[in-house]
């Protein structure tokens, strides 16, 4: 072998220097997702000047509470652009998974909201998550064999699964719901809502896949090179068809998080939520192209997001303006983030 | 150049490590392949030479179980081929470097290495420190150099090829199909390219090396073999065919007969490429066209100086890294100068902006036509009149009708060969598109045509159209000014400029011979050989 090596010396030092400084940028990239932890710092710093209730564990329990249903989408939208799709549809599936559900297991009389009563109560947290899978598997079909646009199909579903909602639900909350599904939204568990536990593991376990799992680093390959995942023996549209499930289905069990969060299912839950959620990931440093970011750091994206609106709100800020600056903040984000991180977003 | 010798002689085992038999594929009404075959030999280094449209790609992805043969089939050491979509077993016996790189750029050159089997077992974790050993180990088997904790992305090209090298032999082939490898590289490399593929002849591996330029099949092969239009041709010792010998194979025709150069002997050799004609008198005109002046470009050039008169074609030759692409870029607006000025008919264009090039009458052929050439889900007519559209109707507006007639003068002008105006570009042949690139830039009419690497990737036919067509262009009283590396594209030149490390270093006037051109080109000629190892150094410039 030293008679290889020979033949390659010119090019030893040069590769080497090459490396050095490639290590080097290795090392700030690995910093990357944590670009929005300063802008978080100095948003609990304001908040802590503006008002005393800011750093109290009752209110930062309640951001987190808050952010809880939101992150599970951002989880779910991190996942899916990574690989280099979209899913509008998200934002209805919070909504009409629940609906589907409880329809099905609601008696037929006896309150304002009539079910089918096909089945017995306990089977309303499966069924609302086997919505979610149905939905994923739906666009994943629409997407990866009929080779349709995503974007359109996932907008036409997204309008599409608002209308099943809305026709189910006669347009009203439903506030007569099984106390399984209601549990999980409402528990507190060591002293701290149920939700903020759940969604911190699965947190935790999205990042260790992308992490650790070759089949989570192959999200990576094929939002970078879907081709070249292709040639490297990755069964992209399989691997792609079941992250499109698991984005659904994430978006389902918000669903059940949120229903009980507030005990009912409103008409409009998660309604126009999307533009929240891409905002958030992509603040958060997810390249709407794919290929590029971590679930870590769409995490730290939503947080930014829910602590500004909760800062703006003990400033007393009037919430006629909410949405004006809702959007302003998303745009002054998102240029932090940039510089923050150095990488153009494209 | 000349070691292929001292390989181990094949033979060793009876049967060829590949063989397709009678193979056959047809797309839709294409047929794509007819009955074709190769064998492969064990140790062997076979060439399949090739116009475009031949098949050579279709038979690299039936060899390499991608696609399915309709008829016909193929073995490997003498076994049937594994059954289809069995990718691990195909990759145990054939390995492949495509033509496109498959290297993912965000990711680590270890995570590249063992893509889709970091881990023994799907739900086994990763463990990273592992497998940047297991990376080192294997690039140092093969003897590539590259920190496998850098980017991909960071990789100059060859390093990126060496990796993919590496990754499709770890997987136990001792067969690699390298399909156009050297497309993307410049000299340099494709020398470091060769030395490394004869240590791995030497280590018992068989290629078969797919290549548009002939000399680089007799730099490295052993065996050839011709497809021409969807069908095997011949098989020969590459030392037994000559040069004019295998372009007629692959044209199916004498390549000095119909439609050589009417002026001038074949001094190239027998490619039957246009050359400058030694008989003529030196352009003496008096009309400079175009003028360049201490042109510094950050990262590519210093003081750069650069005259083309009218009537002449001039060469910009260098090494990837030497600045000249950027310096012709430059000229059709693409970079701003940081300082120095350029003129076009003693006219100042404004640098960094392609309008004012255009409108100065630059005509821009660039490096790359997939990425800055074609837009690809448009016409052929679109495509050509991209750059005249302000000519093809009143006020802004394009007419259909205008842009139909625009667009089939050029098709006849270039003899594009498509079915209609209207047909998609991406539906044509390599060579067709670069036609169709070159129309583009000569739909203005330009004074100054400016063609980078004008006959990348294309076949024998087209690249000896293309070049009388940019020779036309300059006895039509334009200039040209050719930059490449190729030495059949600077043999229709009048003046050969060689830059190294952003400075002329040398330049020769007709006559010149081959290892003057690309000694210079290595930086050699007369200037420190020690700052000849820093070349490859040098990131890829440009994008």
């Amino acid at each position: 072998m030293s008679a290889t090596t020979d033949v390659t010396d010119p090019t030893a030092n040069v590769a080497r220097k090459d490396a050095e400084g490639t290590r080097r940028g290795l090392d700030l990239g690995r910093f990357r997702e944590l670009s929005l932890i300063p802008a978080i710092l100095v948003l609990g710093l304001i908040g802590f000047i503006v008002s005393p209730a800011f750093l109290t564990g009752d209110n930062l329990i309640g951001v987190a509470q808050q952010s809880t249903e939101l992150s599970l989408l951002v989880l779910a939208t991190a996942l899916i652009l990574i690989c280099g799709r979209m899913d509008l549809s998200l934002e209805s599936t919070i909504g009409v998974a629940p609906v589907v559900a409880v329809w099905l297991v609601l008696p037929t009389s006896g309150a304002r909201f009539t079910g089918l009563g096909l089945l017995p109560e306990w089977t309303a947290v499966p069924l609302c998550l086997l919505v979610g899978v149905v939905i994923g598997a739906v666009n994943g079909f629409l997407i990866l064999k009929l080779r349709l646009n995503g974007f359109i199909v996932t907008l036409g579903m997204l309008t599409m699964l608002r209308g099943l909602q809305v026709a189910l639900s006669e347009g009203q909350s439903i506030v007569e719901l099984p106390s399984s599904f209601t549990y999980l939204g409402k528990a507190s568990w060591w002293g701290a809502p149920a939700a903020i536990w759940i969604c911190v593991v699965l947190f935790a376990l999205g990042s260790a896949a992308l992490a650790w799992l070759r089949h989570g680093r192959a999200l990576y390959a094929i939002g970078g090179n879907a081709e070249a995942a292709r040639t490297a023996g990755i069964r992209v549209d399989r691997i792609v068809w079941v992250v499109l499930i698991l984005g659904s289905l994430l978006a389902a069990f918000a669903g059940i998080l949120y229903s009980g969060h507030y005990g009912s299912i409103s008409a409009t839950q998660g309604s126009g939520w999307i533009f929240q959620v891409f905002a958030a990931t992509v603040i958060g440093g997810v390249s709407l192209n794919g290929g590029k970011g971590s679930v870590f750091g769409a995490l730290t994206g939503v947080l930014t997001l829910q602590l500004v609106v909760n800062v703006m709100t003990l400033a007393g800020v009037p919430p006629l303006w909410n949405q004006f600056l809702n959007g302003a903040i998303i745009i002054v984000a998102l240029i932090i983030s940039r510089f923050a991180s150095g990488e153009k977003q494209e | 150049m000349t070691d292929t010798a001292t390989a181990p002689a094949p033979g060793g085992g009876p049967a060829p490590v590949a063989e397709a038999i009678g193979v056959g594929k047809r797309f839709g009404a294409t047929v794509a392949l007819r009955d074709a075959r190769i064998a492969v030999a064990a140790g062997e280094a076979h060439a399949l030479v090739g116009r475009n449209g031949a098949g050579k790609s279709t038979l690299v992805s039936l060899l390499t179980g991608l696609q399915r043969p309709d008829t016909g089939g193929l073995r490997f050491s003498g076994e049937p081929a594994p059954a289809f979509g069995d990718i691990d077993a195909w990759r145990s016996r054939v390995a492949c470097v495509y033509q496109r790189s498959t290297i993912i750029p965000g990711l680590t050159v270890a995570e590249n290495l063992f893509l889709n089997r970091q881990s023994a077992g799907p739900l086994r974790p990763i463990r990273w420190r592992q497998l940047r050993r297991r990376a080192e180990e294997l690039l140092g088997e093969y003897g590539v150099d590259v920190d496998p904790a850098a980017r991909a992305g960071e990789l100059t090209v060859e390093q990126r090829q060496f990796v993919e090298i590496a990754r499709a032999l770890s997987f136990g082939a001792r067969f690699i199909v390298l399909d156009e490898p050297t497309a993307k590289l410049d000299a340099r490399g494709i020398a470091r390219l060769f030395d490394k593929l004869r240590d791995l002849r030497r280590q018992g591996v068989a290629f078969l090396f797919i290549s548009h330029h002939l000399q680089e099949v007799y730099d490295l092969c052993t065996t050839v073999t011709v497809y021409r239009d969807a069908t095997h041709i011949l098989t020969a010792p590459v030392a037994e065919v000559g040069h004019q010998a295998l372009v007629e194979a692959m044209t199916g025709e004498t390549a000095t007969a119909t439609d050589a150069p009417a002026a001038g002997p074949p001094a190239a050799g027998a490619t039957g490429l246009p050359t400058a004609r030694a008989g003529d008198p030196a352009p003496t005109a008096p009309g400079t066209l175009l003028t360049i002046e201490d042109l510094t470009l950050p990262g590519a050039c210093r003081d750069l100086s650069l005259a083309v008169r009218a009537g002449e074609v001039v060469g910009l030759a260098g090494a990837a890294a030497s600045g000249h692409v950027r310096v012709g870029e430059a000229v059709a607006g693409l970079h701003r100068a940081e300082a120095g000025r350029i003129t076009v008919d003693g006219r100042a264009v404004r640098t960094g902006s392609v309008p004012s090039a255009l409108a100065a009458g630059v005509g821009l052929v660039p490096e790359d036509r997939h990425l800055q050439g074609l837009v690809h889900h448009r016409s052929v007519a679109e495509n050509a009149t991209l750059t005249v559209t302000g000519q093809l109707g009143p006020f802004g507006t394009v007419l259909p009708a205008r842009t139909r007639v625009f667009a089939q003068r050029m098709i006849r002008d270039l003899d594009i060969k498509t079915p209609g105006a209207a047909t998609l570009v991406s539906a044509l042949s390599g060579g067709n598109q670069q036609k169709v690139v070159v129309a583009r830039a000569l739909a203005t009419d330009p004074r100054v045509l400016v063609a980078v690497r004008p006959t990348n990737g294309v076949d024998v036919r087209s690249k000896e159209f293309l070049l009388r067509r940019i020779r036309q262009v300059a006895d039509g009283g334009k200039a040209a000014l050719i930059v490449s590396d190729e030495l059949d594209d600077l043999r229709v030149c009048d003046r050969v400029v060689v830059m190294f490390h952003g400075r002329v270093v040398a330049e020769f006037d007709r006559g010149w011979r081959d290892e003057q051109v690309v000694a210079a080109v290595e930086g050699v000629a007369g200037r420190a050989p020690t700052s000849a190892t820093g070349v490859s150094d040098t990131a890829e410039h440009g994008r």
